[in-house]
């Protein structure tokens, strides 16, 4: 028998755990930034192309995942945090696994050099846009915690601590790629015109991954404002 | 009459035959919806549940099912009508049973949705209204029991809104929810128990009382209940006191051990949940089952005030156990497993709110849809966002059921009404 009437057909599956696990999958892909670029100025192309493909498969299981997550969330599906902000912040998640593949990809295509004077700071950027993505997992990881207070009292605090050191941490990335920069511009002209071209845009996508990371943790703030 | 004096006998098992199948159909399906929340939570496992429900829901048909019981016997048909043609109440009544219990197995089996309580009123209705007469029915009955069906479940999604406000309020909001969780739990158990003594002393035990000669008042009910409210309580401090705080579940969740303690809560509020809905639903089976054997026993005299056989609810208690038992535990599992996004923290204050309703409801003499009122109390507990999602879909296969259910139980129950008058008449 099938109990179509049974009180199990009201509860439809929450979305954050889902929403979660993305964002795990997509944090992960960011942190192999670090070590891409460590076999790219390491002159290890073979092991950089390892990385990419783990990058790339990374990226379509994220695709993957948001395309379920889509697929599970009906207008009809009642949420105590608004459906379209849930579709929003996953975008944004989506986004860090999109750009970190574009930026490996460039770099392996182009077989990119980083100058030897900016390497330890690149490296050193690199790491602190990972780190920035790392703390938005973190606030994205109290969503469950959220829900169980009904998004109030002390965990609201909570997580807008977290989202706090989200924003301090953007902060520091964009102090450090303003510093990149400047150095590099202080070395261009030795350069071939489109490598510098691009170096510059390398360093702008990373700044991005930093960028979307603390935009995810501001539309968590939106949730709570609810 | 000729009828009662011939047949009577087997009118009268044919009725508790039906009876029973009917509590058979409450036990199998209903009662795991109204303790599928436990399972799914996991505050019980399936042999918890049905072990409860056993003792609960026979408990609330035997202590407090009596008021739903007379209002299915003699309050959706108006008594006067019948009283030159009993026999027609005996044939209606045999056939309300099959209908229902027939549309019952008929839905089950296609998945549609159904209601044990629907499907009985509509066919009580259908029989009266068109076998006999326009007349037969007491419509405005009928009318408060149908506005009962909207009204129930908007008030246990206001109870439920309540409870899991409070609970916000008293303990999860604040730094250490664990420790609070423990010193407020025991309060919600009070409630519990008092609402269920409550319930039983006022409508249940009325007629033990008249017996032995003894009565309450009000305030001494209260006193009574109050201080079986305490009891309660005070066994719910000694489950919890025996909840450790477990620091390994904490590193997943922080609020792993306070789900723990609420936990324990649910099991004093699955006893409420099985004890209310023992006392509302039995009635569906019972119920007509008492019309046709008041009339037999008088030989067609339809007695205004008649008390009612013990052994008729005792029936109904054993055939909702006898579903259980035989169909019961695996619909529950089935539920329970579909439903694994409710913690007990929050499946607490649904169950709670349902409970409390339809124990008023029971009390007040309405039967009304346990299932429904408990969909009501889970949204409740989804506004006051408690809860990770919630299908705004069953409401309108809440609404369907009504739509179905109410001419399919009046119509079945019509063909088997002529059928009986042919045979008998």
């Amino acid at each position: 028998m099938d109990f179509s009437n049974s009180i199990s057909n009201l509860f439809g599956k929450s979305p954050i755990r889902p929403l979660q696990e993305h964002m795990s999958l997509v944090v992960n892909c960011a942190s192999h930034l670090e070590s891409f670029f460590e076999a790219v100025i390491a002159d290890q192309w073979d092991k950089a192309s390892e990385i990419f493909d783990l990058v790339a498969s990374n990226e379509n299981e994220a695709d993957d995942l948001k395309k379920q997550f889509r697929l599970n969330m009906p207008k009809s599906l009642f949420m105590p945090v608004s459906r379209a902000d849930l579709l929003g912040i996953l975008a944004q998640q989506d986004n860090i696994a999109n750009i970190t593949k574009d930026v490996c990809g460039i770099v392996l295509g182009r077989k990119m050099n980083i100058p030897n004077t900016l390497q330890s700071d690149f490296i050193g950027y690199v790491k602190s846009a990972i780190e920035t993505c790392e703390k938005a997992r973190k606030a994205i990881e109290e969503l469950d915690e959220l829900l169980e207070t009904g998004f109030t009292g002390q965990e609201v605090k909570f997580v807008k601590k977290l989202i706090r050191e989200l924003d301090a941490q953007e902060q520091k990335v964009d102090k450090k790629e303003r510093k990149l920069r400047q150095r590099l511009f202080k070395i261009e002209a030795e350069i071939p015109p489109v490598n510098v071209m691009f170096l510059y845009n390398v360093i702008d996508n990373i700044g991005e991954v930093a960028d979307v990371a603390e935009q995810i943790g501001n539309q968590l703030e939106l949730l709570l404002a609810k | 009459m000729d009828l009662f004096s011939e047949y009577g006998t087997i009118l009268i098992i044919l009725a508790g035959a039906f009876g029973f199948f009917m509590a058979w159909g409450v036990g199998a399906n209903d009662v795991a919806n109204a303790m599928g929340t436990s399972v799914g939570s996991k505050a019980l496992t399936i042999k918890q549940a049905i072990l409860i429900a056993m003792v609960f829901e026979f408990a609330g048909a035997y202590l407090a099912g009596g008021e739903v019981t007379s209002t299915i016997r003699k309050g959706i048909v108006d008594s006067e009508i019948f009283t030159n043609s009993p026999d027609l109440l005996v044939f209606g009544m045999l056939s309300a049973l099959l209908a229902a219990g027939t549309w019952l197995m008929i839905a089950s089996f296609m998945g549609w949705p159904v209601s044990t309580t629907h499907s009985i009123v509509g066919a009580i209705v259908g029989f009266a209204a068109v076998g006999v007469s326009v007349d037969a029915v007491n419509w405005s009955k009928v009318s408060t029991i149908v506005a009962s069906w909207v009204v129930s479940p908007v008030i246990a999604g206001t109870i439920s809104f309540a409870l899991f406000r409070s609970v916000q309020t008293l303990i999860l909001v604040h730094d250490d929810p664990f420790v609070r969780a423990k010193k407020y739990a025991p309060l919600y158990m009070f409630a519990v128990g008092f609402l269920m003594a409550m319930v039983t002393i006022l409508k249940g035990l009325k007629h033990v009382f008249k017996d032995i000669g003894m009565s309450l008042s009000f305030s001494e009910s209260i006193v009574w209940s109050a201080m079986f409210g305490i009891l309660v309580a005070m066994l719910g401090s000694y489950l919890l006191s025996k909840v450790k705080r477990d620091l390994v579940l904490e590193e997943k969740n922080r609020f792993a051990n306070v789900e723990r303690v609420f936990a324990v809560l649910m099991i004093f509020t699955a006893c409420s949940m099985a004890f209310a809905h023992g006392s509302n639903d039995v009635a569906n089976a019972v119920g007509p089952l008492a019309a046709v054997v008041n009339v037999v026993n008088s030989g067609g005299v339809i007695l205004a005030k008649s008390t009612m056989p013990s052994w008729i609810l005792l029936l109904g208690g054993a055939g909702i156990v006898f579903g259980l038992a035989t169909y019961g535990f695996k619909v529950m599992g089935t539920i329970g497993r579909k439903i694994t996004e409710l913690t007990p923290s929050r499946g607490f204050a649904a169950e709670l709110g349902a409970a409390a309703t339809v124990v008023f409801a029971s009390g007040t003499g309405l039967p009304i849809s346990t299932t429904h009122t408990l969909v009501g109390a889970v949204l409740g507990v989804g506004l006051a966002r408690g809860i990770g999602a919630l299908n705004l879909k069953m409401i309108g296969s809440i609404f369907l059921s009504w739509v179905v259910t109410l001419p399919a139980g009046a119509g079945l129950s019509i063909l088997f009404f002529f059928f009986f008058k042919g045979v008998f008449g």
